[in-house]
């Protein structure tokens, strides 16, 4: 009944003439200060926010990797003990997946969906805020056990029997495990906001076949998220049951402990597939910019990006090939991951298409782009022969798999967002960065990661199996390790110079202006960097290109940009319709507050103190949790009464 | 270590089909490599001063490519799907008569070898390296007695996992004489680098003599020997086992006939005089985690535990 007293026909305005510029800015302006910047939920601070916690888990990952790369650039090295090399080559896993790879791409699509919707923020910002903090609070609660010697240290898989109490005593599994645990929630209530976004903030007229494919990827690995989360984070939960309480999930005695496996894998496959498929998502909207084209294939390539996932759940047995599972499953699992070629070669064919059939301008965001195309087949033609359940009884365990998941990984994540940085740090900062610093950046890294991991091929078909700490000579590896010792230095060198372009293009950068890559999608139709309220009106769109309209011809209906509705009563944006996108309700969003990060640092707390077991400090850190609930969902009285028409 | 050449039929299949891939790789890497580079070099354009719009095109045409790539795509597929299922059935099954039936256990880090006669008197238990006829099949039952471990040698035979709980079955037959090297693949702890195993493939004759003599009890103590084996069964007898003597236990691997054996510690040390007493010295030095303590002997009782061990041939 409420909804229909506040039913209001919304204000259309254009924006030259009569637009009140400054009434907006007060609205979505975030308050001065440290308690404005930890309430702020506008989801363009939030993006950067996770950009730049997920880059530095990146050089703190990095940083991990070169320490190993000493300790493995000869035979019988002493350069770190056992112990170290283990938990470094552990954190260094979670660093990487869970810390840098699904975060920046939460971080990029956090900045860029509502850009790319043409809408004023996410779904739920308090979610988006919480989801940001509580990840947060969960790499450092990580890396504080790392850093008093607790880090985990039975690799990002984490395997039982070897991660039980029995033959790991210590508190490190414990860190890890509640660390994930934590994680997961972050990572859940984020793949929530992006679902809810995906199907009711997007622009009036922007239908589901017109949205970006960046926004497909990210949709398709949140729905993932929530399937899959649960698995790993039941998984860990179980096992620090079984570690604290005595019980019987995952020990050979009395439970089982390739439950574990299966319990990990059904969430790893997905996710492998989840920080890769929006990465590829910005190379198919990065990639057509630069070609001076649209994406050959919009539709087969949107498709493949949901069968891929759809396929991903049904793949997870291959990481389990040499468990002795009977053959007649493997051959199973082995068909899925063959097949699951088939969408990607949709988007390699897409994208080759894209670049004969366009005219290609060199740029260093469209070399990151191009270049993935080629290092995405490395790595794919690689997980075919590991999809092979016989050769993967050879492959598996070796640095045949190392350097397959790093082209993967590093090829299908990294790669495209150097790309998306170079493309988009305009849009963020209103200055380009250095294309001169830019091509030797993408030179150096592109000859230092090949240089670095395609040896390991050949190191993995030579018989070295991964997560060794050292091996003696006279196997035929010590002059391959040092070629790939020296590498990945190369390659570390190639990420400096990344930072250094941004360090010197943020002062002194070319002014980018609102469209310096004369792009045809909604994020450049704003100012760079964009207003706290995104756009001055909701535009309306009428294709997949609003900004290339008049050239394409693509029919006779035209997007609009100047001219939408304003909804100033507050903060507001509008939500429509799931598949074609009509506009059927005003959705009032939340102000700033500092619930979401109070809500993080009570669980954060929660956390911590049931790693010790301190049951009173679990229940004060919950009623802090409460408290913040209470706070959060306080309700306010700011729109009551405001008809439409009295206003200004 | 490496398996692209590899010497019984349980791995040759494997072999080529893992050839196969190879080259199949190889060949979608060099086209797609091709297509990207030549692509960008024959329709580049000029760039495009920022912020300038600029000419956008739409040609048609591309969803030929895509049918056209996936297409050649999934013919490839289906055959690699078609070889590798052949290939399973090919090498899955274990032998049903095999010439020896071996129990092997991964343990922290070394590796426990059972071979299984007709009755227990046939049944003898050794370490890290696996003697075998050549040219005959043999059944491998794999269990884990701690952690997950996998066994693997490479040159002839995939990997199998040592999971404890669980009986896993593999099979070998090496078809050339030789000494195979393998290694623990699956991460197990502190020691995972040195937990190596070596298949020792021998002609039928020479492999039934090598059994003999494994089944036989320890020979009894040189006199100069006497008290390096009183002081072995006191101070190792706990976790070390010589058939024959006081030392039953069975925690670390039976020594009956550790002279027998090329190396100690699972292939981290030459199992020479020195190299024997200075990993009884201190097992933590060269293998730091190791399940093995110090010993603590002094010098003179070093010695002669050495030279008691120098003993058991």
């Amino acid at each position: 009944m409420s909804a229909w007293e506040d039913a209001r026909t919304p204000r259309t305005v254009r924006v030259a003439s009569d637009f009140p510029g400054p009434r907006l800015q007060e609205i979505w302006e975030r308050r001065p200060g440290l308690v404005g910047w930890l309430g702020d939920v506008d989801h363009k601070e939030i993006g950067k926010r996770y950009v730049l916690t997920a880059f530095a888990f990146l050089l703190l990952g990095g940083v991990e990797a070169l320490m190993m790369r000493l300790q493995l650039g000869g035979p019988n090295l002493r350069v770190l003990t056992p112990e170290q090399y283990d938990q470094l080559f552990t954190m260094h896993g979670v660093s990487m997946i869970f810390l840098y790879a699904a975060p920046i791409l939460s971080g990029f699509s956090n900045y860029l969906w509502p850009l790319l919707l043409g809408s004023r923020d996410m779904a739920f910002p308090r979610l988006n805020a919480l989801s940001y903090w509580i990840y947060l609070a969960a790499g450092i609660f990580i890396y504080a056990g790392f850093a008093v010697g607790r880090g985990p240290d039975d690799g990002w898989f984490n395997y039982v029997p070897y991660a039980s109490r029995t033959f790991n005593p210590g508190l490190n599994m414990d860190v890890y495990a509640l660390g994930l645990i934590l994680l997961g929630i972050s990572t859940t209530v984020g793949s929530a906001n992006f679902v809810v976004t995906f199907l009711r903030t997007r622009a009036p007229g922007m239908s589901i076949n017109r949205v970006p494919i960046l926004t497909w990827g990210t949709l398709t690995a949140s729905v993932a998220n929530l399937l899959a989360v649960p698995s790993v984070s039941l998984a860990f939960f179980l096992l620090w049951l079984d570690r604290q309480f005595g019980m019987h999930f995952f020990d050979a005695a009395q439970g089982q402990p390739l439950l574990w496996q299966h319990l990990f894998w059904m969430f790893g496959h997905p996710w492998v597939y989840a920080i890769v498929l929006p990465a590829m998502g910005m190379v198919s909207d990065g990639l057509p910019t630069f070609c001076r084209r649209p994406l050959v294939g919009y539709t087969p390539v949107a498709l493949s990006t949901v069968a891929t996932m759809a396929l991903g759940f049904g793949v997870w047995v291959h990481h389990m090939f040499a468990t002795g599972l009977p053959d007649i499953s493997l051959s199973f699992f082995s068909g899925a991951s063959l097949i699951i070629t088939i969408p990607s070669a949709v988007a390699v064919f897409a994208w080759t298409a894209t670049i004969w059939l366009g005219r290609p301008v060199i740029t260093t965001a469209f070399l990151f782009f191009a270049s993935m195309i080629v290092l995405f087949v490395v790595g794919g033609v690689s997980g075919v022969m590991t999809a092979s359940a016989p050769v993967d009884w050879q492959l598996t365990d070796t640095y045949f798999v190392v350097a397959h998941l790093h082209y993967v990984l590093i090829g299908i994540n990294v790669f495209p967002v150097l790309g998306g940085a170079y493309y988009w740090f305009p849009k963020v900062t209103g200055r380009l960065l250095s294309e001169r610093l830019g091509r030797w950046n993408f030179w150096t890294m592109f000859a230092g990661f090949n240089l670095g991991f395609f040896p390991m091929h050949l190191l993995g078909l030579a018989g070295m199996p991964r997560r060794i700490y050292t091996y003696p000579a006279g196997m035929g590896w010590d002059t391959t390790n040092l070629v790939v010792s020296a590498g990945s230095a190369l390659f570390a060198a190639g990420v400096l110079l990344f930072l250094i372009n941004v360090a010197v293009s943020l002062r002194r950068g070319a002014p980018a202006g609102d469209n310096p890559w004369d792009a045809p999608t909604l994020e450049w139709a704003t100012a760079s960097p964009p207003p706290p309220y995104n756009f001055a009106v909701i535009p309306s769109v009428a294709s997949r290109h609003p900004l290339w309209e008049d050239r394409l011809g693509e029919g006779q209906a035209r997007s609009r940009l100047t001219e939408g509705l304003l909804l100033d009563h507050g903060r507001e944006t509008i939500g429509t319709s799931a598949l074609d996108a009509e506009p059927n309700l005003i959705l009032e969003m939340p102000t700033d507050s500092l619930a979401p990060a109070l809500l993080a640092a009570g669980l954060a707390a929660l956390f911590a103190s049931a790693l010790f077991k301190a049951w009173w400090l679990v229940g004060a850190a919950g009623a802090v949790c409460v408290a913040a609930l209470v706070l959060w969902f306080w309700p306010s009285r700011r729109h009551a009464g405001m008809p439409e028409t009295a206003d200004g | 270590m490496g398996y692209l050449r590899t010497f019984g039929p349980r791995a040759d299949p494997i072999t080529q089909l893992t050839w196969g891939f190879i080259a199949l790789s190889l060949a979608v890497v060099a086209i797609v490599t091709l297509l990207v580079v030549v692509g960008v070099v024959v329709r580049r354009q000029p760039p495009i001063p920022v912020g300038q719009t600029a000419a956008v095109t739409r040609g048609g045409g591309g969803l030929g490519w895509i049918s056209f790539g996936v297409g050649l795509t999934l013919v490839a597929l289906v055959g690699s799907l078609a070889w590798t299922v052949a290939v399973m059935a090919q090498v899955g099954s274990p032998p049903t008569a095999p010439a020896v039936t071996l129990e092997i256990t991964g343990h922290q880090w070394w590796w426990e070898a059972r071979y299984v006669g007709a009755d227990p008197s046939q049944t003898f238990v050794t370490a890290n390296e696996i003697h075998i006829p050549v040219g005959r099949p043999v059944l491998v039952k794999l269990k884990g007695a701690d952690v997950i471990h996998s066994f693997w040698i490479p040159a002839l035979a995939g990997k199998t996992d040592t999971i404890p709980g669980r009986t896993n079955l593999t099979w070998l037959q090496a078809d050339r004489p030789g000494t195979y090297r393998g290694q623990c693949t699956e991460y197990c702890g502190l020691q995972h680098a040195h937990m190596a195993a070596l298949v020792i493939a021998e002609a039928p004759e020479a492999f039934e003599a090598w059994r003999q003599g494994q089944l036989r009890p320890a020979p009894p103590a040189a006199p100069a020997a006497v008290s390096g084996e009183a002081l072995f069964v006191a101070r190792c007898g706990t976790c070390h086992r010589v058939r024959g003597t006081g030392a039953g236990g069975r925690l670390g691997p039976d020594l009956t006939h550790l002279m027998s054996r090329a190396t100690l510690a699972a292939g981290v040390v030459p199992n020479t005089p020195a190299g024997l007493a200075g990993w009884i010295a201190n097992p933590q030095a060269l293998k730091p985690g190791a399940r093995m303590p110090a010993s603590g002997l002094d010098g003179v009782e070093l010695g002669q535990v050495t030279a008691y061990l120098g003993g058991l041939k």
